[in-house]
């Protein structure tokens, strides 16, 4: 192996230089990245609006929504849904080929904008949507970008301080990106707070022109196929999930984790053991080599909770677990649980749920 | 065709321990692997391979000792192995990783013969950023299928690949043209055995060793920290949840009663919410 040659100077590490370059100064305000797919608006956008609020409050300066999509109704509503979360105004590209999401289309116009109106802060939510087109966009601008914080803040000095987890989530780092512009971020959904909505009059809208035509995007959209419309596992967005583990004791059992699972409407799931002896397929397997899920609700059932099982469920906003074993590290993770035989507790579980949600017990429900 | 394969060797995060005074990650003794998303995309290349011939180069950069890893990705039969080692890329953030890997991706095109498809992981296991794959892809002025679950078809002769990407609210079939950049979504294949005869070249096999210069590395202050606009001020351990879980005492109820009751008291809004995806099946 030859040695490289030195550097010439002690150049030292990028980042820490202390003034900002002056080509970055006239970067101001802060900027939160809205996202729809076929007319929807992903709420992560509405809670990144509230979080990039407080930054702007604290330095003082503007936020701005970005709203990307096609030409016309949708779009425009979405920038004037984003002034009742908070924003102060809109920057908008619309034309009808951003109808679909597609890396060259939404880099180039995200980028442009960037370049034209130079914000200080970006912000974009940490879905499949926002890690694509952020990882395309901070590389085209060759600036740092923290992926999947969990906390944001500004220093005196006006630095964006992004707090991220790292290792499976063993270990937060707070990062900064000291010298270049804008300072970039992802979020995870359901990590900020959503802000209260209020009506307010449609603010400022720039509109910005994508400049592309359909013949400069080369990769085509041939079909979608929106998720209700399919039968397979969508673990990773579902609201509520139930997975079953090695205390079902037979893959016979695990029928009574689908039947929880349809009388809740949620996805099932299981742990690895499941699927490597063959009970379960792949695609229904939790934990860090198999699906990450950040369910409202998740039952995990006769799962002891490995270290690869805890990654994949951490973000859940309420783990119920069923264990006979009290010392099992899943109760050490999960919010709520109840020690005893998941294969006896589960049916009656089911038969309570669906007793207490079905439409004719609304009634005693208010009452 | 070929492919090449990005990997990377990670600690086994179930051996992950912080250091509670100096906050810093205890890696003594921790055994490494090579980060499991990874191999979906190996597995992903090997099926091409099966089916339209080939070769896979696997690439990773990291210390001497991440050609542990390389020789693994042989035994399940990628072709070669190139490991960027290097001082210089050290303590490199996603922008720098993706500096240094572009270019050694164009050194690898050049040594032996321009990738048709870039494979990549859907994120690492250590930093879970999701970045490194977009930014070779922009690097290199590739098109880039990320969050791929299935790669429907190949047309070698005509230059296009069609493949399925998992999108926020459902999947879109995409076509692009090749050469692409694809980072392949977890549980999306198991990865093989690999054959005898594999891990016995594995075992025997020379791992291309490139240093930045071998690499092609024109700007060594694009490399490692130097090379990297993101800076970590400070590493914590998160604050351990104090108390575990709370358990449901049952008493005399049925302990399913017991369990629903406590469940909606914790999550008020969840009653309604259930009962509104209840009555949608």
């Amino acid at each position: 192996m030859s040695e490289p040659t030195k550097p010439a100077a002690a150049a030292g590490r990028a980042a820490t230089k202390k003034e900002l370059p002056d080509h970055f100064k006239g970067y101001r305000h802060v900027w939160v990245f809205v996202e729809q797919e076929r007319g929807q608006v992903h709420p992560v956008s509405w809670e990144l609006l509230g979080a990039g609020r407080q930054l702007a409050d604290k330095l003082k300066v503007d936020l701005a929504a970005v709203v990307i999509g096609p030409d016309g109704e949708a779009t425009r509503q979405a920038a004037a849904e984003a002034f009742c979360y908070g924003a102060d105004l809109a920057y908008v590209v619309g034309d009808d080929l951003l109808a679909d999401y597609r890396n060259e289309s939404y880099t180039k116009a995200l980028t442009d904008v960037v370049n034209t109106y130079k914000p200080e802060i970006l912000l974009l939510g940490a879905t499949t949507l926002g890690r694509d087109l952020a990882g395309s966009v901070a590389t085209t601008l060759l600036t740092g970008l923290t992926a999947d914080c969990t906390a944001l803040d500004v220093d005196a000095d006006g630095s964006l301080a992004a707090t991220r987890p790292t290792f499976g989530g063993s270990l937060m780092c707070t990062i900064y990106t000291l010298n270049y512009r804008p300072q970039m971020a992802t979020v995870r959904p359901r990590v900020m707070q959503m802000p209260e909505r209020v009506q307010r009059d449609i603010g400022r809208i720039v509109t910005h022109p994508l400049g592309l035509v359909e013949d400069d995007i080369v990769t085509k959209v041939m079909s979608f196929l929106p998720d209700r419309e399919s039968s397979k596992s969508n673990l990773a967005f579902a609201d509520v999930v139930v997975a079953g583990g090695m205390g079902l004791g037979s893959p016979e059992n695990f029928q009574l984790v689908r039947q929880l699972a349809t009388v809740l409407g949620a996805e099932y799931g299981c742990s690895r053991p499941l699927v490597q002896k063959g009970w379960v397929t792949s695609d229904r397997q939790i934990g860090q080599t198999g699906k990450t899920i950040r369910p409202k609700l998740y039952i995990a059932a006769g799962i002891s909770g490995a270290i690869q099982h805890r990654v994949g469920v951490e973000g859940a906003d309420l783990i119920v677990a069923i264990n006979t074993d009290r010392n099992a590290p899943i109760f050490d993770f999960a919010h709520v649980g109840i020690i005893t035989d998941a294969i006896r507790l589960l049916p009656a579980l089911t038969e309570a749920f669906r007793a207490r949600l079905s439409p004719h017990s609304r009634d005693r429900i208010a009452s | 065709m070929h492919i090449v394969v990005c990997i990377k060797q990670v600690p086994d995060s179930a051996q992950i321990r912080v250091h509670p005074v100096t906050n810093t990650i205890m890696r003594q003794g921790v055994p490494t692997i090579i980060n499991p998303y990874d191999l979906f995309a190996l597995e992903a290349a090997l099926e091409l391979r099966d089916k339209f011939g080939g070769e896979i180069t696997v690439l990773t950069m990291g210390p001497p000792s991440a050609e542990d890893s390389l020789r693994k990705a042989l035994t399940f039969g990628a072709d070669r192995a190139v490991l960027l080692t290097d001082r210089f890329f050290a303590g490199a953030d996603t922008l720098a990783t993706s500096y240094a890997l572009a270019t050694a991706i164009r050194k690898i095109g050049e040594t032996w013969g321009a990738p048709d498809i870039i494979l990549t992981g859907k994120q690492t296991i250590d930093g879970d950023t999701a970045q490194v794959g977009p930014g070779i892809a922009k690097r290199l002025g590739l098109l880039q299928l990320t969050y791929v679950a299935k790669i429907s078809t190949l047309d070698l002769a005509g230059r296009t690949i069609e493949a399925e990407r998992r999108s926020e609210g459902g999947v879109q079939l995409l076509r692009t043209r090749l050469p692409c950049l694809i980072s392949m979504l977890e549980a999306t294949n198991e990865i093989r055995r690999g054959a005898m005869v594999d891990a016995l070249r594995a075992a025997r096999a020379a791992i291309v060793k490139w240093s930045a210069q071998d690499a092609g590395v024109e700007d060594i202050s694009k490399c490692g920290l130097r090379g990297s606009p993101t800076i970590v001020k400070r590493v914590f351990a998160p604050a351990p949840r104090a108390e575990k879980a709370a358990l449901v005492d049952f008493g005399s109820r049925p302990p399913a009663d017991a369990l629903i009751e406590d469940i909606f008291k914790r999550q008020p809004k969840l009653e309604a919410e259930l009962a509104a995806l209840a009555r949608g099946f």
